[in-house]
């Protein structure tokens, strides 16, 4: 059976459900930041396994992809910050100890 | 050809994503999103999107690996581990069952595959397509001034008092 469109999309169907584990179960902040890479990367396999199957000569998908990374490469830059930031004032990136918002 | 190298890196990236959230250890769960992203590098030159492994690589591998590692080692939770918390068992309910319904949907529906060969060096009709007549130019300078907000940001954030 030759690889076509439906295998990439259940590798990105897989790696996304691994990610959206890792996002619910996590407590360490950095990790559930990691998994939402994972999750992330799975959408822009699907996304350029679209551009080759169905719209060869047209790429939409590729470019669409390029900028989910660069949306993607800003997240992790913010996301980082403010779990160091916190960190800082509070000694813990664990995610249950994050309630200064609740009242 | 094509198909075992894809099934190699298939596997290979499963494991991998499965890794980052099973390890104990954060520092080695980093480094096997690291690989992870390796992989899908790999995978989008199977897919024939040359210009996008190499972007790959250079953001994901280069970039946002370091941040990743850098948090991790400025914050000292690597010996607490990697602990789940009590959202465990609801957690994978809901991502099998959101796999069950990706997979039978992905299956399941007719696509309308192209028998058109895909172009071989894409750097060139990326580049047409983004910066060319009804193009994506206006979103390429939206990305710009996002990038640079975020990178006042991350400084302001990170900012000692």
């Amino acid at each position: 059976m030759t690889v076509g469109l439906e295998h990439y999309l259940v590798l990105s169907g897989v790696l996304f459900s691994i990610g959206l584990y890792g996002v619910l179960a996590k407590r360490n902040a950095v990790v559930i930041l990691m998994c939402i890479e994972i999750m992330l990367n799975a959408v822009n396999i699907s996304l350029v396994a679209f551009s080759r199957y169905v719209v060869p000569v047209f790429l939409t998908g590729q470019i669409f992809a390029l900028f989910v990374i660069v949306v993607a490469a800003a997240e992790a830059a913010v996301g980082i910050a403010i779990i160091m930031t916190i960190y800082r004032n509070r000694e813990s990136v664990d995610v249950d100890k994050f309630d200064l918002m609740k009242w | 050809m094509l198909d075992i190298v894809f099934w190699v890196l298939a596997l290979v990236a499963v494991g991998a994503a499965l890794a980052v959230v099973l390890l104990r250890n954060v520092f080695r769960a980093a480094l096997s999103l690291i690989l992870l992203f390796l992989v899908i590098a790999g995978i989008y030159i199977t897919l024939y999107a040359d210009f996008l492994a190499v972007v790959q690589i250079l953001i994901y591998v280069g970039a946002v690996s370091i941040l990743i590692i850098v948090a991790i080692m400025l914050s000292r939770d690597v010996l607490q581990g990697n602990p789940s918390g009590r959202m465990r068992v609801p957690a994978l309910v809901v991502s099998a069952l959101l796999l069950g319904m990706m997979v039978l949907s992905a299956v399941n529906t007719e696509w309308h595959i192209e028998d058109m060969p895909p172009l071989a060096p894409t750097t060139a009709p990326i580049g047409a397509r983004l910066f060319g007549d009804g193009g994506f130019i206006l979103p390429v300078q939206i990305s710009a001034v996002l990038l640079l907000a975020a990178v006042l940001g991350a400084i302001v954030l990170m900012r000692e008092k």
